[in-house]
């Protein structure tokens, strides 16, 4: 197909004068169909020798492919600057995040500050809402009597976070120069959901992402499986605060028994997954360990409750099983804490989970069906590495399949990506971030909101539908046409922003429809495409 | 009488034992789905407060344990000596004199829990219980629904997709004002530079997507043109009659807008519509108040629904459920907590009407759910696996698809 695709400002009716990046797409067009124009050829990995000589070995496209899959959609100038540094310093430096300078570490309000607060103090405030509303509850009442729309404290508090939370998503999407590390917190976030929906963690979602996902979104898995079992967020969701050994000393009330929510979803979703071989009573088992985990109350700890983790987890020994425990096959002693800890390691260390990890990346990064010899390789990576999570990454950007023609282009984007990407492709930084939060709540993909633990989905069967498709093109156009509703912009001109997304390459059928339209239809046609609604 | 043959299937069934599954009550089923029946959920959204909707009036200690915010039995529409019907619903009292109205109370969900979020995840997913189920039932309807030409089988009144709506089936959101969302492919120009950077593109899904987007679009804006102008020549009638006093449209306005979609659109088959308020924990009121002023509206709205269906009446089913129902005590702030059993609405012209069913445990704390909540004693899937295995004729395995795993082991239809 791709041999098809032309260079859009190659063509005779664009006569006005041809800027120097589409000379660059041009030239770099041609060595494409060179390097990896023929579906029968083997893929081209580009060489690490491309690194000093960048004007030859690294295909234009495959610096468009690894500025799509490493980041939210290329920017103005970002196929220039990967074109100049060259594919692979450009791919270990998104490997290394701390390494490129953040932002967002020098600001210290709005959103970005908010979701770097302690969940329980956020708890604390609820908490002291909840108890003035109580009294101002007659006042609330009589209101919605009469029929006014009155906003009570406790709603004002969550629209708050809720807004706050989204926006710092957005503009760390948006804005992040650690693409990657944003890529992977959204993959890490739907493999870990927790659902903003459910009462307190309302409260809780951003903070959870900022504390347990993306300081560990390229690190040791085991790290970051530990850093989600460790947060009341996902304490919270999955219902383990309330697991408790039936009979212990501190059973009552809501914590009374055995709650395998957690325990099933952590094997299931979290680390070995369906298939993984595990049973019904290796849920019960993996519960019993995980009984006495919470979180705390109150910002002071109760008397009895051991900290765990630095965001509020905590142990409470009074409602543990101390019995003994057969895990997968292996015996658990009572030791309390420990037993989960040393659960943790076993599950992070599972083959199955090795696998599971690897397929859900190579679905994520290569293709909907990802090869199954890539995923092996980067099981073995993975084994290999003790669950590095780098390592399995740099597996999968040095195989032929992350770099076969047939995975290029090949994904279709998720709502939030779609957004994103368009923002970035114009380039313009939003004042307004309400009209793009209400097109993912339209297309169904408000951040934070996805109900069930196994999160939103990446994959075309689960987007791909009539009533998104058309709203995606309005989107598109109000976007292109610099139309955002509360943004000021100027949308650039389209064969600035056709350089900017694909080289300024798009097939015939969209290069034809653009050239016999006017000039301010053209920039929204450009976005609304059928090659913008892919990566 | 169907619905006499499938009650008759259920006390065989039951009698000797056998599981009653899902799948048996579809056997008189067989005939395919015609296409023209018609299936309307409304969800209310906070666990709407079942025990003064439909007010057990007859159980003594309804009054005692409710002492500030029971609706006292004068002001009740009368059903049949044990229940009345909340004054607010007066609007729906013409229907269950037509018999075409009946409730299904003490109903509800299998699964204990409390929570809003949780309850009504398994409401819509349609397996209590489970948090793995991704796509909601009525999703999982419309794909056992005949193949249709038209792109629109089913609506959605809301500007986001629900959960009872998610999967794979297409999906029409509209907005719950006169007309659909405005698009930029409404304007003729745009419209034509998409087709061409659409249309014909040998291979590529999104071509043909973008060609059913179209057509699903268009029609759905044709209906509620029509419905519209309806709309418009309706209420220039009333503010003739009303000497020129500007009627307000409120949210009751789904009515007439769903009943025009599904008359002018025939392959519409399944519509859904959502409404929050009801979560009562203060001053719910009794008579009047806060509970009541919701449910004017409501029942307002599902009147003007059911007459705007007209002749398309005797083939809807319209199913009015929520979560769970609230705490069978009256709390300490006048209002109830959240609980469990609750009443489900059923409106239609297939409904057996002008009855309450219920196997009512009564409210002695010893008939309550945990000593505290009306005790969910029908299955809320009993109750949808009976309108689409004879309203909506759906066969054996169509039913095993929407709800999975799930062995009905009562007929919801026993009288109180």
């Amino acid at each position: 197909m791709k041999n098809f695709w032309v260079v859009l400002f190659s063509l005779a009716f664009f006569s006005a004068s041809v800027p120097q990046t589409a000379e660059a797409a041009g030239s770099a067009a041609g060595s494409t169909s060179e390097s990896s124009g023929g579906a029968a050829k083997t893929p081209h990995v580009p060489t690490a020798s491309a690194v000093q000589d960048h004007s030859a070995s690294a295909s234009q496209d495959q610096v468009i492919h690894i500025l799509n899959r490493l980041s939210f959609g290329p920017r103005p100038g970002d196929i220039e600057r990967v074109q100049a540094m060259g594919i692979w310093p450009y791919v270990s430096e998104q490997l290394n995040p701390q390494d490129i300078p953040d932002p967002f570490n020098s600001i210290h309000s709005g959103p970005i500050e908010a979701s770097r607060r302690n969940p329980i103090e956020l708890l604390a405030e609820y908490n002291q809402i909840r108890a003035s509303e109580r009294t101002n509850a007659m006042n609330y009442a009589d209101n919605q009597v009469r029929g006014r729309r009155t906003m009570s404290e406790m709603q004002n508090f969550f629209r708050n976070m809720d807004r706050q939370y989204v926006t710092a998503k957005l503009q760390r999407t948006i804005d992040s120069p650690r693409q990657l590390q944003e890529v992977l917190t959204e993959f890490w976030y739907q493999h870990f959901n927790v659902c903003i929906n459910k009462d307190i963690d309302r409260a809780w979602v951003g903070p959870y992402e900022d504390q347990a996902i993306r300081p560990y979104a390229l690190g040791r898995f085991r790290d970051l499986l530990g850093a989600t079992c460790h947060h009341p967020a996902m304490l919270f969701y999955l219902d383990n605060w309330q697991n408790t050994a039936p009979q212990s000393k501190g059973a009552k009330g809501n914590q009374k028994g055995l709650n395998e929510n957690y325990a099933r979803e952590l094997m299931e979703l979290h680390t070995l997954g369906v298939d993984g071989g595990y049973t019904q009573r290796d849920v019960i088992e993996l519960a019993r360990i995980l009984t006495g985990l919470g979180f705390s109350q109150t910002p002071k700890l109760a008397p009895g409750l051991q900290p765990v983790g630095n965001f509020g987890a905590t142990f409470d020994p009074s409602r543990h099983d101390f019995g003994g425990k057969t895990l997968l096959g292996r015996h658990f002693s009572g030791t309390g804490e420990a037993e989960v800890e040393e659960a943790l390691d076993m599950l992070a260390r599972h083959p199955s989970t090795a696998h599971y990890i690897s397929y859900k990346m190579a679905q994520y990064f290569v293709a909907d069906s990802p090869p199954r010899a890539l995923v092996d390789r980067m099981s073995k990576t993975y084994l290999a590495t003790d669950g590095n999570i780098k390592a399995v990454m740099s597996t999968m950007l040095h195989s032929p399949e992350f770099w076969a023609a047939e995975n290029e282009n090949n994904k279709y984007k998720t709502p939030l990506r779609f957004v994103v990407s368009s923002v970035r492709a114009i380039g313009f930084e939003p004042q307004d971030y309400n009209p793009l939060i209400d097109m993912l709540r339209e297309q169904g993909e408000a951040p934070y909101a996805y109900l069930t633990p196994d999160g939103y989905k990446n994959t075309k069967d689960a987007w791909l539908n009539p009533d998104s498709l058309l709203k995606r093109i309005n989107f598109a156009t109000t976007v292109g046409a610099g139309a955002l509703p509360g943004n000021r912009y100027s949308p650039p001109e389209y064969r600035r922003l056709g350089a900017t997304i694909a080289g300024g390459k798009f097939s015939p059928q969209t290069v034809a429809t653009i050239a016999a339209q006017p000039q301010e239809l053209r920039s929204p046609l450009l976005l609304g495409s059928p090659e913008f609604m892919r990566y | 009488m169907r619905r006499r043959e499938f009650l008759g299937l259920m006390a065989a069934t039951s009698a000797s034992y056998l599981v009653p599954h899902c799948r048996a009550w579809a056997i008189k089923s067989d005939q395919p789905n015609n296409g023209g029946k018609k299936l309307i959920v409304v969800i209310l959204r906070g666990g709407v407060d079942g025990l003064n909707v439909i007010v057990p009036h007859g159980d003594p200690e309804y009054y005692a344990i409710r002492s500030s915010i029971a609706v006292p039995s004068a002001s009740l529409f009368h059903l049949d000596g044990h229940f009345g019907m909340h004054p607010s619903l007066s609007a729906l009292q013409p229907f269950w004199q037509d018999k075409t109205l009946a409730f299904v109370h003490a109903s509800g969900s299998p699964d204990p829990t409390r929570s809003h979020f949780d309850a009504q995840d398994y409401l819509e997913s349609g397996v209590p219980g489970s948090k793995l189920v991704s796509t909601g039932w009525l999703n999982r309807l419309i794909a056992q629904l005949p193949a249709k030409n038209s792109p629109v089988r089913a609506i959605s009144i809301g500007p986001t997709l629900p959960r009872i709506f998610s999967g794979p089936a297409t999906v029409a959101t509209v907005a719950p004002e006169t007309k659909d969302h405005p698009m930029v492919v409404d304007h003729p120009a745009i419209q034509k530079a998409f087709d061409q950077l659409y249309l014909g593109r040998k291979g590529d899904e999104l071509s043909k997507v973008y060609g059913e987007a179209l057509a699903a679009h268009k029609e759905v804006n044709q209906a509620l043109d029509i419905a519209q102008k309806q709309d418009e020549q309706m209420r220039r009638e009333q503010i003739i009659a009303n000497r020129g006093a500007p009627l307000p449209r409120n949210y009751n306005y789904f009515g007439k807008q769903i009943a025009a979609l599904f008359r002018t659109d025939p392959s519409v088959q399944v519509a859904f519509v959502d409404f929050g308020g009801w979560d009562t924990h203060i001053n719910q009121g009794a008579a009047q108040g806060q509970l009541a002023n919701h449910l004017t509206p409501l029942a307002a709205g599902l009147a003007d629904l059911a007459h705007g269906l007209g002749p398309l009446y005797k083939d809807t089913q319209i199913i009015v459920m929520s979560e769970f129902g609230r705490t069978a005590h009256e709390n300490g702030n006048g209002g109830t907590d959240h609980g469990h059993g609750n009443v489900m609405w059923l409106l239609g012209g297939t409904i057996a009407g002008g009855k309450v069913y219920a196997r009512w445990a009564g409210l002695k704390t010893a008939g309550l759910y945990e000593s505290r909540d009306l005790a969910a004693t029908t299955d809320f899937r009993s109750v949808l696996c009976y309108a689409l295995a004879d309203h909506m004729r759906l066969s054996t395995t169509a039913l095993a698809a929407i709800f999975p795993e799930f062995q009905p082991t009562t007929d919801p239809f026993v009288r109180a």
